[in-house]
């Protein structure tokens, strides 16, 4: 049991996909110019994770070798599309602003690289803890850094402002993400490390 | 761990997948068809009701050869007077094009605006969608000149969006001018790119 759980908690920190794996940089870095882009779009990367976790380990025994990356990206593609479409039908609002930046979730490298490094050699159950796990890191991270930017950059947090006016609009713009991101991950190494 | 590959397994694998695959999303995207059309269908509703003064009939679409303009809609009051327009308009903006509703009386003077569609920067640009925002509230009833203030006009333009601010000037712009050409007496099927044009110049 306690396994288990460990599947879950060491994508927050021990495993962090943004901090410690340094994986999916592109939308991390595209995304989080405010703390709910940065939640919607760890949410939307989780999903694509967990639903395509749980397939690739389902098929990785029969898929021959030599295709098995091809045919990962097909499931990953087929699974950021439908969720495209789902939320084009039912959240055009989250659409609106995030629209752009879901198709990119099809060459995240943190998806292609649970399933190269984890979901192909797991079991179905497994796999998909491992993709909650990593999926909630990646949240996390992204909600973390869409904080820090959203109140440096805009005064606000979710939305709610407490200066008026403009914040440092560079933090806004990609250096601050670059910066902010540099930041929190000497942060979260040293924590990490302990 | 996974299967030996030859050519036989390998093309019948690719092809089981992609056609699993394909089947799904055909699946998703007719049960999401009706939804996504009836949300886009909604929200223009919902914008053109937002740019214009309530009450009265609006118009289905009616359309007009001129530069960006995607078509109008006419509201007029019980005795079929026009009351106001509601102009579907586009200009290009810093990430793309860059659509509004704008809402024009009669006599040329903005009512309200509201974005239909952009690809502005996050955090700036697409600021222009926060409707409580100066730049925002500036467009209810303005009547000034139609360029940012950084080229001698009386828009306020967003900090540090000057090219976002001057598409949406343009495209208020482009709205303005139509409905002064079809104020102006010509008739509807005349509103030709070029007399909007000159106006614009």
């Amino acid at each position: 049991m306690a396994n288990k759980l460990s599947l879950i908690t060491k994508g927050l920190l021990k495993e962090n996909p943004t901090f410690v794996l340094v994986l999916g940089m592109c939308p991390t870095l595209a995304t989080t110019t405010s703390a709910m882009n940065g939640l919607e779009m760890g949410l939307a990367t989780m999903f694509v994770l967990i639903l395509s976790n749980i397939v690739i380990s389902l098929i990785a025994p029969v898929v021959p070798d030599k295709v098995h990356i091809p045919v990962y990206i097909v499931v990953i593609a087929t699974f950021v599309t439908v969720l495209q479409l789902l939320m084009q039908a039912y959240t055009p609002e989250v659409y609106k602003t995030l629209g752009l930046f879901i198709p990119l979730i099809v060459v995240n490298c943190i998806i292609l690289g649970r399933a190269e490094a984890f979901a192909n050699k797991n079991g179905v159950v497994d796999s998909a803890l491992d993709g909650i796990g990593i999926g909630l890191g990646f949240t996390l991270s992204l909600t973390v850094i869409g904080i820090v930017r959203e109140v440096l950059g805009s005064g606000s947090v979710f939305g709610w402002k407490f200066i008026a006016g403009d914040g440092i609009l560079a933090f806004v713009m990609a250096p601050g993400a670059f910066l902010v991101l540099g930041y929190l991950m000497v942060i979260f190494n040293k924590i990490a490390k302990k | 761990m996974a299967a030996k590959s030859n050519l036989t397994n390998m093309a019948l694998c690719l092809t089981a997948v992609c056609l699993v695959c394909a089947a799904i999303l055909g699946a998703v995207y007719s049960v999401t068809k009706a939804p996504i059309e009836n949300a886009a269908a909604a929200e223009a509703q919902a914008s053109i009701a937002k740019v214009l003064p309530e009450g009265g009939e609006i118009s289905g679409e009616l359309q007009a050869e001129a530069e960006g303009i995607d078509g109008y809609y006419v509201q007029a009051d019980g005795e079929g007077a026009v009351v106001a327009y509601a102009v579907k308009t586009t200009a290009g903006g810093f990430g793309g094009p860059l659509t509004l509703m704008v809402g024009v009386l009669p006599d040329g003077s903005v009512y309200n605006t509201s974005v239909l569609s952009h690809s502005e920067t996050p955090g700036l640009g697409a600021k222009c969608t926060d409707e409580k925002s100066h730049f925002r509230e500036q467009w209810k009833g303005f009547s000034g000149e139609l360029a940012v203030s950084k080229d001698g006009g009386d828009v306020d333009a967003i900090t540090a969006s000057t090219i976002t601010s001057r598409a949406y000037t343009k495209a208020v712009a482009q709205a303005v001018s139509l409905v002064r050409a079809i104020e102006g007496g010509e008739a509807l099927d005349s509103v030709s790119g070029a007399s909007v044009n000159k106006e614009e110049e």
